[in-house]
């Protein structure tokens, strides 16, 4: 090798390892390739795995059986019931955890006396597993939504305030300080300039933290339901029915997913100047 | 316009940050101080901003003395100065908003105050878009829509590249030569104090002190002829000897 060859290629790796350069960005295509396949591949294995028979049908239904599935249930409308009972839950939940954690999370974020008197108070209620407060929550509300939707609340709004609370402490001291030179009020700094300031942040927290009650819906619903998805999974278990077991688990994941781009488009047209 | 600070002291816990401070401006004047970190230039002027408190003395703004922040004082930043959200128009024109002018007439002054600093063509960007001393020059044109009696400014061109500080430099003096503003600029740069100010005090660190006040009076009419005019540069070599005295590990 001469010399400027060697030290041409010095540092730097070829091929495959290259991927693996610290601060190295592929192209597009190749990330692109490798989103596809990041989806692919599995579906390919399990595929596989079920047309050769290695495992029985029965623990692991082929990718045909789980649409065959999928496509009766949605025939029968169960399928769009199921979905509209648990988001309806998840939403109900996550939107009231919602409103009442961002102004306490912006508040405390603010104002160190308010931190100081709820911080302890919210670091040991968020350590309490929200399931393990279902037998209470049935006892208080009944087995109605509102235990579900209670449990949701619960699990999501200790999350939502602490971490609103640190988007916060992320505004510049000094455009608070601007703003109160140009004759802002306390109101019109907290709405404003912190709250605005931080939205991009709020909105991140929140696609972030809905997928906790995503988790807690489901329990909820092995608890005592008529409808929803985690019902569902639980009568398909009690039929072995796996091809449904997995239809609803695919339904859960792509729900997910679709809320999780839903707020990263919400955040690319509502903060324009952060994306 | 009369700003009178008198016998103004402040601790931060046990130490001393100033140490009997007094100094007076009337409407239209220019003062910089200048100082090194340490000599608690800025905390002088967050005490006029009424960002903080005074620990003793007095800081009144034609005999009222000031007790919290408010738009007759207007303040600019080193950084962090513009909301990142607003364009160049929506920034100079929050402050009135805030103080809930009416429309046409934030719309009428918004437009003026971006054409004082040169700014009508960057009026829909956003603050991302712009360079380092134009945002500086949305956040000046945004005190002043507010109309303050007194603009204090805390190192606006201190992130500043050295050619884009010379012609914010320009841009200052005539702005202020034009539309007789009051001035207030905080700076360690002896040069820039000397090249915009009228009244020089100089700050000597630990605790905060003035150890020397200087009128300049040179003509401004050319910067470019006054930064390399040999008046300027003996007062420039003094302050910077003032100054390099104060630093104990050079002397």
């Amino acid at each position: 090798m001469t010399a400027t060859a060697a030290a041409a290629s010095k540092g730097r790796s070829n091929g495959l390892l290259s991927l693996f350069t610290l601060g190295a960005m592929p192209s597009k295509a190749v990330r692109g390739g490798l989103q596809v396949a990041s989806l692919l591949v599995p579906l390919l294995l399990w595929t596989a795995i079920a047309s050769l028979g290695l495992v029985d049908e029965k623990f692991l239904p082929s990718p045909q059986a789980v649409f065959r599935s999928l496509a009766s249930m949605a025939a029968s409308g169960i399928l769009f019931q199921d979905i509209v009972a648990s988001t309806g839950r998840v939403f109900g939940g996550f939107l009231l955890a919602t409103l009442l954690a961002v102004p306490i999370g912006i508040c405390m974020g603010v104002y160190p006396a308010i931190c100081a008197i709820c911080e302890p108070l919210i670091a040991m209620l968020r350590y309490m597993p929200a399931a393990a407060f279902i037998p209470l929550l049935i006892i208080y509300l009944g087995i109605g939504e509102e235990p579900k939707i209670a449990l949701i609340f619960l699990g999501t709004i200790y999350f939502n305030i602490l971490m609103v609370m640190d988007a916060v402490k992320f505004v510049p001291k000094e455009l608070i300080e601007t703003t109160l030179t140009l004759g802002g009020r306390s109101r019109q700094v907290l709405v404003q300039v912190v709250a605005r300031y931080s939205l991009p942040s709020i909105i991140d927290t929140l696609r972030i933290n809905i997928a906790t009650s995503w988790n807690l819906v489901v329990v909820a619903e092995l608890v005592a339901a008529e409808v929803g998805l985690g019902k569902r999974i639980q009568l398909a278990q009690r039929f072995f029915r796996t091809d449904q077991i997995f239809a609803e688990l695919i339904v859960l994941g792509l729900i997910g997913f679709a809320i999780d781009m839903g707020f990263r488009l919400l955040l690319r047209l509502s903060c324009k100047w952060a994306v | 316009m009369e700003l009178i600070v008198n016998n103004l002291s402040k601790h931060f816990g046990e130490k001393l940050i100033l140490d009997h401070l007094s100094f007076s401006m009337q409407s239209g004047d220019f003062m910089a101080l200048v100082g090194s970190s340490g000599s608690g230039k800025s905390t002088i002027l967050r005490l006029i901003a009424g960002l903080d408190q005074p620990s003793s003395g007095s800081i009144s703004v034609d005999d009222t003395p000031v007790s919290g922040p408010g738009p007759d004082r207007g303040m600019v930043f080193q950084k962090y100065s513009l909301y990142p959200w607003l364009n160049a128009a929506e920034n100079v024109a929050f402050g009135m908003r805030l103080q809930r002018m009416k429309a046409a007439e934030i719309k009428e002054r918004t437009a003026y105050f971006l054409e004082v600093v040169g700014l009508s063509d960057a009026a829909t960007k956003l603050p991302r878009e712009l360079s380092g001393g134009m945002q500086q020059r949305v956040a000046i044109a945004r005190s002043l829509a507010t109309n303050p009696s007194i603009l204090l400014l805390d190192e606006p061109f201190g992130a500043l590249d050295l050619q884009i500080r010379e012609s914010m430099q320009d841009f200052l003096l005539k702005l202020w030569q034009r539309t007789g503003l009051t001035v207030l600029l905080i700076t360690h740069d002896v040069e820039e104090a000397l090249v915009l100010a009228q009244r020089v005090h100089v700050l000597a660190p630990n605790p905060g002190r003035i150890i020397r006040s200087l009128d300049v009076d040179l003509d401004k009419t050319d910067l470019d002829q006054l930064r390399l005019s040999s008046d300027f540069l003996a007062l420039r070599r003094s302050l910077s000897a003032t100054m390099r005295e104060l630093e104990p590990a050079l002397s």
